[in-house]
């Protein structure tokens, strides 16, 4: 459960920009999460609208933009969109590295 | 709010301690650091000041005229950033001090602690080691690594469900780590969520036991992709078990090809040397 964790720093962050940015108010913050970051969106939601009480943020709607898993394959070079870490390689057969599908960001916000 | 995990507590419900008592003098460092918040947001604030207020300055210019009320202000910013940033200083502290430090990770009851033991016993007078322990309660873990003979700081990290790179940087103030030695710190029992915190560490080294399923690597990937070492620990109770050595290392080098295994029992001291021959040789490269 470190959905929490994410979501304060979510909000660290949204809150430090729009501040910087001169806004009164965040309505939409929003977030890129790769499918292979280990992130169960639904709790992230659910973190999130508990935690953006008493902040900037406070009746923001919080847009998940979900990034592919990309694996790239030693053997042969093939890449290939996986939804799991072990994906074997369409190609060849070899074990494909994951080269994407990791991401955690802060992408933009929406603010008045 | 713990910003920890998903509990409720407060963030200084995290504590940091020795073995034979003195945790009330603590306490007062505890709140301040725990509350990172309070200092730290000084220095992230200075530091962006800096870099975006140009970006901002165009971009809401232009927004505003385009929009009139709303506006999109972009911030393509990673969200652990305050953790890694953090866990950068920690590998500083690390190089500067030519110290090796792992992050012990695994589910509950591996054997963690018992590596750890054996490992302070048999090596304790050819390499100076140190231990950080984490666990969400007691100090019993603690209290078995000072038995050994090495110095240690237990972190509680109440219903936190990891370590975290403010904790370790935290501990490290207390801790005596000899230059040139191994910090070992033993992660929360958990194979889900230390995978994600950069505790600013040279090597995760994930440990599993012969009593847990050998299909682990496949249920938990993120840690066996993360790890460079995988401990294969109970090794002298295979004959009892339904555990398949080489099935769990084939399927955790298909998550991992680069991933190293040494198989040994702690507790019988089989083993012990390809453990051994590794630190060795990873103290030697982080001594450079």
């Amino acid at each position: 459960m470190h959905e929490m964790t994410l979501v304060a720093g979510i909000l660290e962050i949204a809150e430090e920009r729009a501040r910087e940015a001169g806004a009164a108010r965040i309505n939409t913050v929003t977030v890129e999460i790769g499918r292979l970051a280990g992130v169960e969106l639904s709790a992230l939601v659910f973190c999130f609208e508990t935690a953006r009480l008493g902040t900037m943020a406070a009746g923001a709607e919080l847009v998940v933009r979900e990034l592919p898993g990309r694996g790239r394959c030693p053997a042969c070079g093939a890449d290939a969109e996986i939804d799991f870490y072990a994906a074997l390689c369409p190609a060849c057969d070899g074990c494909l590295q994951v080269v994407g599908g990791r991401e955690l960001r802060v992408a933009s916000l929406d603010v008045d | 709010m713990c910003d920890t995990c998903g509990c409720n507590q407060p963030p200084d419900a995290v504590t940091y301690r020795k073995p034979g008592g003195h945790d009330h003098p603590h306490r007062h460092g505890d709140t301040e650091h725990a509350h990172p918040h309070d200092h730290d947001h000084g220095h992230h604030h200075d530091h962006h000041h800096g870099h975006d207020h140009s970006h901002d300055h165009s971009h809401e210019h232009g927004h505003g005229h385009d929009h009139g009320g709303g506006r999109r202000l972009s911030v393509e910013q990673d969200i652990l950033r305050r953790n890694d940033v953090v866990a950068e200083r920690n590998r500083g502290w690390f190089e500067g001090r030519g110290v090796l430090a792992l992050n012990l990770v695994s589910s509950p009851g591996s054997g963690k602690t018992s590596l750890l033991e054996r490992t302070i016993r048999d090596l304790g007078g050819e390499i100076p080691l140190a231990v950080i322990e984490g666990d969400q309660q007691t100090l019993n873990d603690a209290e078995r690594i000072a038995a050994a003979g090495a110095p240690v700081l237990q972190v509680n990290t109440g219903f936190g469900c990891h370590l975290d790179a403010e904790m370790v940087r935290r501990a490290l103030t207390e801790l005596e780590v000899p230059a040139g030695g191994v910090l070992l710190i033993e992660n929360v029992g958990n194979l889900v969520c230390p995978a994600l915190f950069d505790l600013g560490e040279h090597a995760k080294v994930v440990i599993i036991s012969v009593t847990e399923g050998d299909d682990k690597p496949q249920k938990y990937p993120a840690m066996f992709a993360a790890a460079s070492l995988c401990v294969i620990n109970k090794t002298d109770l295979l004959p009892h078990v339904d555990f398949d050595v080489e099935a769990c290392k084939d399927a955790a080098r298909r998550v991992n090809p680069a991933l190293a295994f040494v198989e040994l029992s702690a507790t019988r001291g089989e083993g012990l040397d390809g453990w051994y021959r590794w630190l060795r040789d990873r103290r030697a490269a982080a001594a450079r």
